[in-house]
């Protein structure tokens, strides 16, 4: 008798064990990086795009969320999108149509610091932010665009690259990875 | 006696700096199967402190490490 009040105890004892276990594994983030891609410097954006690929090589997740300034990075230099108003192409013509026209953060000195630096890169074998976005399809990094952004500077799905992997959301989206992150950046 | 290391297979990363040393060798122990070694060439410095990082992170062995002048030879054996 006296045992069967002890079994009783033991098998609640683990049940209640195995709930808290249930719970706490629901916390545990999984093995992914998420970034907030906010700069649309070529430096800031290449640092964003080596972590991404680095991390893959480390076996994580990458999910890379692009608003603000970062946009106008992912937009196709070769396409063009119709049905803009006035603002939307003032905005279109003044931010940079893709990788090809971004400016380093520091010492751009009207385009000839950039150019200085894309030619050193080259000499030093260091990847352009083009292999790096490359690199990051192959490796399958998730990008996403925000969906305000691309509205407030009226940019148009059509003039996006292509990019396996690439999908529009807003900030919920983002929210959601981050929090089943381990790492999370604002770049 | 110092024991042979059996190399299944040589990477050549001389002249590539941060971030392809660490990409190129994760691609290139895929290849190779479990249990067997590559021989990594390469010449970025930054790999004498991202090889052992990302070994130890996705649970390979680095079983030495030859640095001769600006090469430096890593042999990795692939464990998982």
């Amino acid at each position: 008798m006296k045992q069967e009040v002890v079994m009783k105890n033991v098998e609640a004892q683990i049940e209640a064990l195995q709930s808290q276990i249930a719970a706490m594994e629901k916390r545990i983030p999984s093995n992914k990086i998420s970034m907030i891609v906010f700069s649309g410097d070529m430096d800031k954006v290449l640092a964003a795009f080596v972590i991404a690929t680095g991390a893959v090589a480390m076996g994580m997740d990458v999910v890379m969320f692009f608003t603000f300034w970062g946009t106008p990075i992912l937009r196709d230099k070769t396409k063009k999108a119709g049905g803009k108003d006035t603002m939307g192409k003032m905005f279109g013509a003044m931010l940079p149509k893709g990788t090809p026209e971004v400016k380093l953060s520091k010492m751009n000195m009207g385009g000839m610091g950039t150019a200085m630096m894309k030619s050193l890169m080259k000499k030093k074998n260091v990847a352009s932010l083009e292999q790096m976005m490359e690199m990051a399809e192959e490796f399958g990094v998730q990008i996403f665009v925000c969906e305000m952004s691309m509205d407030l500077m009226g940019f148009k799905r059509e003039e996006m690259i292509d990019y396996s992997g690439l999908s529009y959301c807003g900030v919920a989206t983002f929210l959601e990875q981050a929090n089943d992150s381990k790492i999370q950046l604002f770049i | 006696m110092s024991e042979e290391i059996k190399i299944a297979k040589v990477m050549d990363l001389k002249g590539l700096p941060c971030p392809m040393p660490i990409l190129k060798v994760n691609k290139g122990i895929k290849e190779v199967e479990v249990g067997e070694v590559i021989e990594v060439w390469s010449t970025d410095p930054g790999s004498l402190s991202d090889f052992p990082s990302w070994a130890r992170t996705r649970g390979h062995e680095i079983l030495k490490t030859d640095q001769n002048g600006e090469v430096t030879k890593f042999y990795v054996k692939r464990l998982v």
